[in-house]
């Protein structure tokens, strides 16, 4: 028998605009110790699915159906008697480890109370059970992690202790809801070999629900596909994968930008002058350190970055949070205070413009941002939205002019051109990009830097937005700088690609060679802790899991900045900085790249 | 923290200053002054007088010699009570006012918190409709209305407290008073506390709770109250300052005798040192209690370290 049996789940929502259906007949089983992965993209209903299972739905949800867990029917249950199964039997991680721990608890004292509210012990023997188990899920010096306040630990760290917290009563079943979503691809892989050990050593079953379809080709035995609230698909992850019956699971593995695509080639663009050149940039934020009234000490986000740019070209610049891409793309266009160094458009130093030779130059480069929604002023039409710029550089216009134009844009980036009179909170997230992208375009730029600006949308949306961007560029011979966490996605859309750390230039290089021959170790790490939607292959890689987390930009390592988390680092790496050097088609910054341990 | 206590502390002597000047001149630019009675004295005897308490000197050199006797906690001589100084005066007084002002405020706090997070916890009931009305009403109504509304109720009608005056001193005759001062902190408490804990009870971490397994009243206790009480904690500031001012009304209301009362009497009879006494002295205390909140907002709240 099944430890978990799920039949005919329904989930509704009483609110304003009526009953909202959020899970529809869904039926599924999990068996001892198996994992079992839901995808889905947002709103598809699986996060509703877990939570109305252990009774934390919001207060205007319903849950109907059955749900047998070992023997008992757990929408049945008393209050009570669900109680003493939530965490102890079944128990659950969430998205966001800073916000799901409590910020005015320590680590102990909110996992003490957990084992002593299920088990009779004593402080002091709930606290071991906690330290151990801090232990188990590799939390570096736990004994002094017991006493930190979640602010005090990393990302990474937090979802450790979140971990820890869920398995502290050894249950049945952990549930974990987009555990990755947050954290950056290598403290990513960290978690998640972590989940696959614990898997393994304990037993505990998983359901693991993800939007990444790389996240469950590594963990999952069987999955589920859910959209709209209703399942699609089940059965064994090679099936589904390589097998897929439903048109809309096959829709999503098509949309998926994947390591291991084939390269499609990208030509080239003519390599003639270049458009954009920054020499040297720095950007140093004060920043109090230790607190209120601490000592201000410089936050070196950018620190010492050149680059070039041609027309028609895209460069691609990934890196992990805080490595100093967005602060790189607010820098070239002025938008943030620069600390050294130049930026040259159009032959053009920006640092000697004055503010409206400034605003003239700004109409060749437009930045699109990450959240298509929040970037949109809401109390603005989409046509007001998109003729603004064009009315603040060409106020000569007519305004049957402006209105021809803007209609004009919006139909090339794939709208219908009548939304002129709509407002933003109208359109969903793909089309408000859409719109976002009109008011860069509307100008006819000859450069746009977009900053993040497929992450906060759903996989199949994504796909989309990449694909337009890129035959933009190639209507109008646009340049892109292209910033994201996503190595798959920068892959699919650059020409060249720029590898980050801590503010400084790691490697750049084609995205062939930057792809098939990483030179550099941090280049390496960050490719193989990319997810592979392919449950075969990536099962079968090396990975190389990069240790720790992220040091500081504060007080970022002497010498390499890469070294604390380094497989390779040597003395030299300690004392000396290395600087970029040409190895075959790459520039690289590491001393050690081109030696035989390094390939 | 030491180091930040004291740079604070240092931080606030101007805006003592500037309230020091300011009583100075505005009490002295309100017309009539200390030796003005009924009977006119003799002139001579007024000049006499006026040169005792160097009142004939020039204002800033006047302003001057006080502002060099508050150097050395010296608050002058009263010119009403003249055999006592203002120090004396404000050594009876505040012990009776700290007590009334002190009960209030944790009277205040004990049943704002309480009912502020009931209505939290049983948001859009009846319980919160009422928790909230009657705090709504608390808010409206001056204290100068609700304390003759009190003891018309609780003295005259029903019998069951002493009207006013501190009478043989036990605790009967302090309960009309301090209800009547704690009432709007209440009110005021209350709502903050609902707000804050609604926000908090929404918050991810407490769904993090909910998922391990406690039970509500544990999770409130434990997860909710720190965080929920933060901004009830920086509002103890203000309401300090207001149950200073309030009690100014109270205690003549009721006959308590206490500073409020001494400084009422003091700026009727233009005792310019009373007045001023007063002023500096609660000046001083709301700085040092305003102090005092900060230290205990970073003792509750882990992310923020003075240093
Ligand atoms: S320079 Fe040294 S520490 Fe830095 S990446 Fe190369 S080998 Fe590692």
């Amino acid at each position: 028998m099944s430890l978990l049996e799920v039949r005919n789940l329904h989930v509704r929502f009483d609110t304003a605009d009526g009953e909202v259906h959020a899970v529809r007949n869904l039926s599924f089983e999990l068996d001892r110790g198996e994992t079992l992965g839901v995808v889905g993209e947002s709103g598809s209903g699986k996060s509703q699915t877990v939570l109305s299972l252990i009774g934390l739905l919001a207060d205007n949800g319903r849950a109907s159906g059955s749900a047998m867990f070992d023997g008992q029917d757990l929408f049945n249950l008393s209050p009570g008697a669900l109680r003493s199964i939530r965490g102890r039997r079944i128990s659950m991680i969430f998205q966001d480890p800073m916000t799901s721990l409590n910020p005015y608890l320590t680590v102990a004292e909110q996992m003490v109370q957990v084992v002593r509210e299920h088990d009779r012990m004593t402080r002091r023997a709930a606290r071991d059970r906690c330290l151990e188990m801090l232990e188990a899920v590799k939390i570096p010096d736990a004994a002094e992690r017991l006493d930190c306040y979640p602010h005090e630990l990393s990302g990474g760290m937090r979802q450790r202790v979140m971990i820890a917290a869920s398995l502290l009563l050894d249950p049945q079943i952990l549930v974990a809801d987009e555990p990755t979503t947050a954290l950056d691809v290598t403290v990513q892989a960290q978690i998640l070999e972590l989940m696959k050990d614990l898997n393994r050593r304990l037993g505990t079953a998983i359901i693991l629900i993800t939007h990444d379809l790389g996240v469950i080709a590594g963990l999952c035995e069987r999955v589920i596909v859910m959209h709209d609230g209703e399942l699609k698909e089940q059965g064994n992850v090679r099936d589904v994968f390589y097998r897929p019956r439903h048109s809309y699971t096959k829709a999503l593995l098509k949309a998926v930008p994947r390591l291991d695509a084939e390269q499609v080639e990208r030509l080239a663009p003519a390599a003639d002058s270049s458009l954009l050149s920054v020499d040297g940039l720095k950007v140093h934020f004060p920043v109090r350190t230790g607190g209120w009234l601490g000592e201000k000490r410089p936050l070196r986000a950018v620190d010492g970055v050149n680059l070039d740019l041609r027309s028609g070209e895209t460069l691609g610049i990934v890196g992990e949070s805080g490595c100093g891409k967005s602060t790189l793309a607010r820098a070239i266009l002025r938008l943030v205070p620069t600390t050294a160094g130049n930026v040259c458009l159009l032959g053009q130093s920006m640092g000697d413009l004055d503010k409206r030779a400034l605003r003239e130059m700004r109409r060749d480069a437009q930045v699109i941002f990450q959240d298509p929604l929040a970037s949109l002023n809401p109390r603005m039409t989409v046509g007001n939205i998109v003729s603004e710029p064009l009315r603040t550089h060409f106020p000569e216009l007519g305004a049957d002019e402006v209105r021809t134009r803007v209609a004009d844009v919006l139909r090339r980036v794939g709208l219908s051109g009548r939304e002129l009179n709509r407002y933003p909170h109208e359109f969903s997230g793909g089309q408000c990009q859409r719109i976002g992208i009109a008011r860069a375009l509307v100008l006819k730029p000859k450069v746009i830097i977009c900053d993040e600006p497929v992450s906060a949308l759903d996989v199949s949306i994504q796909a989309q937005i990449v694909n337009l961007l890129m035959d933009l560029q190639a209507e109008f011979g646009l340049a892109l700088i292209f910033i994201a966490h996503d190595l798959a996605v920068v892959r699919h859309i650059s020409h060249r690609i720029m590898v980050m750390y801590l503010g400084r230039i790691m490697e750049v290089a084609s995205r062939k060679a930057l792809y098939e021959t990483p030179h550099h170790p941090y280049t390496r790490a960050l490719i193989s802790a990319v997810p592979i939607p392919d449950p075969d292959k990536e099962r079968d890689r090396d990975r190389e899991l990069l240790p720790g987390d992220l040091p500081s930009p504060v007080d970022p390592p002497s010498g390499c900045r890469f070294r604390t988390r380094c497989r390779f680092a040597q003395d030299r790496c300690r004392t000396e900085a290395p600087q970029l050097r040409q190895l075959t088609d790459s520039l690289v910054a590491c001393h050690r790249a081109g030696e035989a341990v390094l390939v | 923290m030491l180091r930040y206590a004291t740079r604070r502390f240092l931080g606030a002597l101007p805006t003592l200053f500037i309230l020091i000047a300011l009583a100075f001149f505005l009490i002295r630019v309100a017309p009539g002054g200390p030796f003005d009675s009924e009977k006119a004295l003799l002139p001579e005897v007024e000049a006499n007088l006026r040169a005792a308490y160097n009142l004939d000197e020039p204002l800033h050199q006047q302003f001057a010699r006080y502002v060099w006797g508050l150097a050395q906690a010296d608050f002058g001589p009263s010119f009403q009570y003249r055999d006592y100084t203002v120090t004396e005066l404000i050594m009876t007084g505040f012990p009776v006012s700290l007590r009334l002002g002190g009960m209030a405020i944790t009277l205040a706090l004990l049943v704002g918190v309480t009912a502020g997070s009931l209505a939290a916890l049983r948001q859009n009931t009846r319980t919160d409709y009422a928790v909230m009305s009657a705090s709504m009403t608390g808010i409206s109504i001056p204290n100068f209305v609700m304390a003759p509304l009190l003891i018309l109720i609780f003295a005259v009608y029903l019998g069951w407290l002493p009207a006013g005056g501190l009478g043989d001193g036990s605790p009967r005759n302090m309960v009309l008073p301090v209800i009547a001062l704690a009432l709007p902190q209440i009110a005021y408490i209350s709502r903050l506390t609902r707000g804050s804990m609604i926000e908090v009870l929404r918050s991810n971490f407490i769904r993090t709770a909910r998922a391990q397994g406690l039970p509500m009243h544990k999770i409130v206790l434990r997860h909710a109250l720190k965080p929920a009480l933060l901004p009830v904690v920086s509002y103890l500031g203000p309401a300090t300052a207001a149950v200073i001012t309030g009690s100014v009304v109270i205690e003549q209301i009721f006959g308590v005798p206490g500073l409020g009362r001494f400084f009422v009497q003091g700026a009727l009879n233009r005792d310019y040192t009373l007045v001023m006494g007063v002023v500096v002295f609660y000046g001083v205390l709301i700085i040092a209690f305003n102090l005092l909140v900060d230290l205990a907002y970073a003792w509750l709240d882990p992310k923020v370290k003075y240093s």
